[in-house]
């Protein structure tokens, strides 16, 4: 174990990558759902170890290859990274027993066993992107994530899948591109892609080259944002997550968002307002009204939505933009909930899905007249995407309402008090939306094609009890997600110029 | 007069701005999917340029120890292009494999038209 011990950080990413190899290998759906399985089940240890390793005892350096940081790829793990590493392992590691029925049913047979090498190529990517701390680096792993991500949204079983994914992959060339163009820019200013190092020399660079730096910042800016999808670069998003394989979109939508999301703070907070007084320039006010653009037009959208898949995405959206808001307005309540809504929407959204997927897979539609009564035949499964649901509107007693209790607190700090207002007011209109869905569900008769439906089996059942129950547990005890934000959120701004 | 003189001396930023725009011009102009990676093609190879022009420096040589040398070229954006043009191949690559199956699945690989099918399905 103590040989182990060390070489966690890289473990992180090898075991995935690894594993990703031996699947490819394999011509059986069964070896290769449990090799996926038994890979995912190691990841959650290797992030708890890792966040109970900073928590305790600070930042660990890895050093590839044995090469000192600048020169060499660094792996860097501080509370932010293990934070995220360890919500992307554990993500996983719940949802992947409730893969197996959904791709079945879903996905083509001789596609299984590569569903599951591409699925864990992604794993690998997203955790590549939280973990290291070199710039160039995190686009290598941001395009091996986004590559596999296309061929996940691909092989849905509606053609339109395969449109989406070709969008998809447009935009999200684009945006990874006009990354790599601001890390460029940056390279050229300072000489160095190492991320801390980058930090300390921009200051210098800031006095005579400052225009250089404002359009790194764009670039990246921009890049980023197409990958996370904030308003109104949000275009790829409802498609691909409406029909991807509904497992697919389970593991998308609370993870390679979120990871996007990660990284943008890393530039904003780590590289950038390290060097750069953004007092100086309007990014706060820029990124909190897209912020809130996302949160009401998304959701309005949403609110006429029929198809319940399309809806969720539209309402990752709105979500997305919470998360944002946070980062835009900067300060420690602000920060905290965003950093907080990072983990409560991951959870929440996978619930939902989940909860889709076994729609999906006992009814055959997801269709808001094809639910019609669903609740009576799968009272479980739709109590699950209840409780899920109040999460999402933001109940008291659900996590959402500690992020956006965080948030409107922030934005009370910042002396923006009409946001609280539109906070309440958006979700007001998540109330809506997922309230047409309940009505439909619950209320009305069951149509005859539903007659046969009844809830999922315990593999898809379990995982959605659990991510249910996490978004009502995390409503009351938050000590692992406020209380590390909170730290998170101080260490970010005291490190800002 | 002197802006026009230093827009000449950089002009290998010149052709690389104009590579990037175009490219990106043509992903947003054509309907044709082919047409559309083409374009991404360019705009992404444009980028190679950006890196690889400041690491040469005129009459360095390869970062080899030697009394002999004492300029070198910065071998560093060599190694990070060659990995990003793998990054490119493998996404142009996908990219054509999807064309392909759009194309079986609807016969056309214009986007307005693809957009039209879905509209009425």
């Amino acid at each position: 174990m103590s040989a182990v011990w060390p070489h966690l950080p890289v473990l992180q990413v090898v075991v995935p990558l690894l594993g990703a190899v031996l699947v490819g290998f394999m011509r059986h759906e069964k070896p290769a759902f449990a090799l996926a399985l038994l890979v995912n089940w190691t990841l959650p240890f290797i992030a708890g170890a890792l966040l109970w390793q900073v928590l305790t005892s600070g930042p660990i350096s890895y050093h590839l290859g044995g090469w000192e940081p600048p020169w060499g790829i660094e792996y860097r793990v501080d509370a932010l990274s293990a934070f995220v590493l360890a919500l992307i392992s554990i993500i996983g590691a719940v949802t992947i027993p409730a893969a197996r029925q959904s791709i079945n049913f879903e996905v083509e047979d001789w596609r299984h066993p590569w569903f599951y090498c591409i699925y864990l190529l992604c794993l690998a990517g997203l955790l590549g992107i939280t973990i290291t701390g070199d710039a160039f680096n995190a686009f290598v792993f941001l395009e091996i994530s986004s590559l596999s991500t296309y061929v996940m949204i691909a092989v849905g079983a509606d053609r339109r899948a395969l449109v989406a994914s070709f969008q998809y992959l447009i935009m999200g060339t684009i945006g990874a591109t006009m990354y790599v163009i601001g890390v460029g820019l940056l390279y050229l200013l300072t000489g160095t892609l190492n991320m801390a190092d980058m930090a300390g020399r921009l200051g210098q660079a800031w006095a005579g080259q400052s225009q250089t730096i404002i359009t790194a910042l764009a670039f990246i800016t921009v890049g980023i944002s197409l990958k996370l999808a904030l308003f109104p670069l949000h275009g790829w998003l409802p498609n691909a997550y409406a029909y991807a394989p509904s497992w697919a979109t389970v593991f998308l939508s609370a993870t390679a968002t979120k990871v996007a999301i990660y990284l943008l703070i890393r530039y904003y907070f780590s590289i950038f307002g390290v060097a750069v007084d953004f007092a100086a320039l309007p990014i706060s006010e820029i990124i909190v009204a897209l912020s809130l653009a996302a949160m009401f037009v998304a959701s309005f959208v949403a609110v006429f939505e029929t198809d319940v898949k399309r809806m969720l995405a539209y309402s990752s959206v709105a979500q997305i933009g919470y998360i944002t808001l946070g980062i835009g307005l900067a300060d420690q309540a602000g920060l905290t909930g965003g950093l907080v809504h990072i983990v409560n929407h991951a959870l929440m959204k996978a619930a939902l899905f989940v909860a889709m997927s076994a729609i999906f897979l006992r009814a055959g539609t997801v269709t808001l007249d094809g639910l019609a009564g669903i609740g009576r035949k799968m009272p479980l499964t739709l109590t699950a995407f209840t409780v899920a649901g109040f999460g999402l509107i933001g109940t008291p007693g659900t996590s959402g309402f500690i992020s956006k209790w965080y948030l409107a607190i922030g934005a009370l700090e910042r002396g923006w008090w009409p946001i609280v207002f539109l906070i309440v007011g958006s979700s007001l209109i998540a109330l809506v939306y997922v309230g047409r869905v309940l009505e439909v569900a619950w209320l009305r008769e069951p149509s005859p094609e539903i007659a046969k439906a009844s809830d999922p089996p315990l593999s898809i059942l379990l995982p959605l009890m659990v991510l249910a129950a996490a978004t009502v547990y995390l409503g009351f005890d938050t000590q692992w997600t406020v209380g590390i934000a909170a730290d998170v959120a101080r260490d970010l701004i005291g490190g800002l110029k | 007069m002197s802006t026009l003189i230093s827009l000449a001396q950089h002009y290998n930023y010149i052709i690389t701005i104009f590579l990037m725009m175009g490219g990106l011009y043509i992903v947003v102009a054509r309907g044709n999917m082919v047409k559309k990676l083409v374009g991404l093609s360019i705009f992404q190879t444009s980028v190679y340029l950006l890196y690889i022009e400041p690491a040469k420096i005129v009459g360095g040589t390869a970062p080899i120890l030697d009394p002999a040398f004492s300029i070198y070229s910065n071998p560093l954006p060599h190694v990070l292009i060659l990995t990003a043009i793998v990054v490119g191949v493998a996404t142009l690559a996908l990219g054509l494999a999807l064309v392909v199956r759009i194309n079986e699945a609807y016969g056309t690989i214009e986007e307005s038209e693809i957009i039209e099918m879905d509209r009425e399905a």
